[in-house]
Order: structure tokens, then sequence, then C-alpha cells
């Protein structure tokens, strides 16, 4: 069974957001990168890049395809988590902890349109 | 929609946890307990692969020799019985309607074994051809299960959890051996540039086989998604990404399978003349500098000439390299030069490489 953590912001597109004051860190959840498999490489985008809600920003691949990235939210990329340039399977260990980009948010109010736990967990039920 | 077919293991499969995906016509198992860790054991110990899915025909009667050396692009003449060839069979433009092995299990008596999702085209092809032909064609692609057993303790782990021997089999030869009153096929041959066996049985044997084989611990399960990363490694083609209806031989650098000095066979005007004076378009090996991975399809650029397309593309798991077999122009098609890859937005610098990747460790 899949990790889904409290308090997280969660895309349909199997995108999380971690709020914390004015920044978002985004990431692909447990679940996510358990469909996957071995995570061996993330294509991320450059600090200063600008994200927008529900569009693509990178890509995250198995060895087997390439899975778009979608932000959950809008904003300016202010950190991108080189650790995955290194080790792309750190995403495989907690995909949580992994955060893939830090967005500092221009429309904070964004994460209403989003779902929390309860409402994710229903999401990948159905997915099976 | 139309359901895939399944092959005798697939509840197997499920109930191991397989991570289940169509491929060619049938639910497959792509992995079960992750493609690199699969991946690793075929290429250090020995990995079992369920390819029921592949196809079989027999093909046999008085003509039966001159009939395959018709269709296929091989020469089988004056074989002896056991041995394997590989080659195509062909449109008459040169296109490939399928890639396959020919074995040769008595004089005009030969059993092909077919890529899955090409059986019925293929099956269709051969009934059409053999017009004029005394020959008898026998589908038994439903009759057939099939395992391949893979990796450097493949002869060990067959002869000690199976009790059959497979020593004295030599690359390409095969055998059939009496199993529990049922005549079997083992051949040494693979798709994995790894040393291995390939069986042929009734969907019955073939669970025994799988399940005597996981039971002993000695042999990992493992799926379509590292069959496709081993072969890929060892520059072997795969029917609908090196190869297809609109693709010949000879641009997919499989040449030596193409015996343009034998007999009339279908095709052999156009590869005869692409051997002779080369071809439009040429597969080569593709390296890039950065870790990003190409995939089917993506574009292939000479400054900002697109000049062709990937084939197939990995994050190596042998090499750790991002690589790619594309085909391209010929005239772009020289050892060592420059080229780049469209991946997404972005535009990837890489260099044209040997199209293997990792070294094969056939036991010949």
């Amino acid at each position: 069974m899949s990790k889904i953590i409290e308090g997280l912001y969660y895309a349909e597109s199997h995108e999380y957001v971690k709020i914390d004051g004015e920044y978002g860190y985004v990431g692909i959840t447990d679940y996510a990168q358990e469909q996957l498999g071995n995570v061996v490489y993330v294509d991320m985008p450059e600090v200063d890049d600008e994200v927008n809600a529900g569009e693509e920003f990178g890509a995250v691949e198995s060895v087997k395809a390439a899975s778009d990235l979608y932000s959950p939210i809008s904003g300016i990329v202010v950190e991108v988590n080189e650790a995955l340039d290194a080790e792309p399977g750190l995403i495989n260990k907690d995909a949580y902890a992994n955060w893939i980009i830090k967005v500092k948010l221009s429309e904070p109010s964004e994460v209403e349109n989003l779902l929390d736990a309860a409402g994710y967990e229903e999401v990948v039920k159905n997915d099976h | 929609m139309e359901t895939n077919k399944r092959t005798c293991l697939y509840d197997k499969h499920v109930a191991l946890g397989a991570l289940i995906s169509p491929f060619g016509g049938f639910d497959m198992p792509i992995q079960y307990s992750g493609i690199v860790e699969e991946h690793n054991a075929v290429r250090q110990h020995c990995g079992v692969f369920d390819v029921s899915h592949m196809g079989e025909v027999t093909i046999k009667g008085p003509d039966a020799e001159k009939f395959v050396n018709y269709i296929f692009t091989n020469d089988i003449s004056g074989a002896p019985i056991g041995k394997i060839y590989y080659g195509l069979m062909l449109y008459p433009n040169g296109g490939a309607v399928d890639d396959l092995l020919v074995y040769k299990r008595g004089e005009n008596d030969f059993f092909l074994v077919i890529n899955a999702g090409n059986i019925d085209k293929d099956v269709e092809w051969i009934l059409q051809n053999k017009k004029g032909y005394d020959v008898e064609v026998i589908h038994e692609s439903d009759y057939y299960g099939e395992i391949a057993v893979q990796g450097p303790d493949s002869e060990s782990v067959i002869e000690s959890v199976l009790g059959i021997g497979c020593a004295d089999l030599t690359f390409y030869t095969f055998k059939q051996v009496e199993y529990n009153g049922e005549t079997i096929i083992i051949s040494r041959t693979g798709y994995t540039g790894e040393d291995g066996f390939e069986i042929y049985a009734s969907h019955e044997l073939t669970c025994k086989f799988w399940d005597k084989l996981l039971d002993s611990e000695k042999a990992l399960p493992c799926g379509l998604g590292c069959r496709d990363t081993l072969r890929f490694e060892v520059g072997l083609p795969l029917y609908g990404d090196e190869l297809s209806e609109d693709i010949t031989p000879i641009e997919a650098c499989l040449g030596i399978f193409v015996k343009i000095d034998k007999n009339d066979f279908i095709g052999k005007e156009v590869v005869k003349k692409q051997k002779e004076e080369g071809a439009p378009r040429k597969l080569v090996g593709i390296e890039l500098k950065d870790k990003a991975i190409p995939r089917h399809g993506y574009e292939v650029l000479s400054g900002d000439v697109v000049i062709g397309y990937v084939t197939t593309g990995y994050r190596c798991i042998s090499i750790e390299k991002s690589v790619a077999l594309a085909l391209i122009d010929s005239r772009y098609a020289n050892m060592g030069d420059p080229v780049k890859i469209k991946i997404r937005k972005k535009v990837f610098e890489g260099m044209i490489v040997a199209r293997k990747f990792y070294k094969k460790s056939y036991k010949k």
C-alpha cells in the first residue's frame, strides 16, 4: 500500500505540493514512484523558470518510460533538488522527502483546487 | 475492444505480483522485482522469462527446404539437422514481414519461431506464398509454451533443476528430448546477449518447468522490461523498433543474415541492390553526453536538419550511459560524428558510436 501523507496537497496527475509559508515543495507521490519503478533520470527546470498550475515542468523517467511532470501550483522555481541529478533513485526511497522543485508561489490560493490526503486516496483506489 | 491473449503462465505472473502490460496482443509480465534487479540477474547469474507469446510454425514436406529458402533471407540449403538460423521474411519491396528463427528439425522439416505481434500476419504470408510448393504448414502457436533461461549460470541451472542435459548444445543449435513422455525442444539461443537456452514444450510442461525453476531459487523470474534493456544493450533488433515493413534488413545493418548469392527469395532484388550500392538509411548507435534519455520516435539532428529518429533508447543499466539506436540518413552515419537528439523541449548533444553498447558473452 502506498504512503499518502496528511497535510500535503495532491494533484490527480500524482504530484504533491508541501506548503511552507510562501513556498511550495513539489514532488511525485509514493504511488507514482511505485508505478514507475526504478527512477533513472529526472528532467528538472532551471532556477528562475516559471511554472504554471496544470502545466508540464519536466519529466521523471523510469528505465522503461518517461512521465511528464505537471506543476500543481504556479510560481517561480527558486531551487531544484540537485541530489536527484546524482541519485534519481532517491525518489524510490522516499518520494516525499525527495521533492523535485521548490517554488515561490504566485497564487497561494490555488491549493484550494487540489486534493487533500483523503481525496487523493480515492484517486489511487480508482486507478487500480 | 478485443481482449488480449494470455500465456499458460499468466496466473502465475499475477500471483507473483508482476506488473502486467499488453505486448504483441498478449497481457505479458513487464517486471516482477524490478527491471534493474532482473537485468543484473541475467548478466550475472540466471533469469527465466515467459516467452510463450512467441509464435511457432512447422513447415514440412518434399519442398520444405526450397520453400523456406524462398521466404527467408538466410540460406538454409544443406544445413545440418539441429542447426538454427536467424533471418527475415521480406516483402517484395525489401521491408520486413518479420524476423525469425528457423530450426532444422529434419530433412524438409523446419520449425519457425516468429514474433507474437506478427503471428497472424506471418502465417497468412506463408500460406499466401506457398503456391507451387509441395509443403504442409502447421500453425502450432496455441500448442507450445516457451520459457527462456538466460545468463551465465543457465547451463548448470537447467541441468541441475530440470534434469535436461544441455552442455552438449553449441550456440544456435537445438535438440529434441523426451520428457514425461513428451517431445520438447531445447536450443542454445536467446535475446539477452548472454549464454542461455529456450525451451519449447506443452503448456502443462512449461508450467512445470517454470515452477521448478522458481522453487529452486536459482533463476529469478524476469519480465519483458529487462528483456528489452538486455537485447538493446547488445544491439539486437526488435521488430516494431529497429525493423518494420518500412525498414529493410540492410538499413537495420542485418546484411550478414541476407544471402544475396542464393537462389531467388522474396525481396531479393531490393536488398541485393542496397547491399551492393548502400541503403538510404542506416541504423547507428548514439551516445549522449547528458543523462537525458532518448526514447523511440525522438528526432535526431545534424545541425538544424532532422536526419532520422530514435528506434530504441535507454539509460543503460550495465554501462550507465544514455544511448540510443537510431535510423538515420546514411550520409550522416559516420562513426564519431556529432549529432543531436531532441528530448521534449531541449536538444542534447551526442556522438555516433557502435551499435553494441555492451559486449555479448555467448558460449560458442
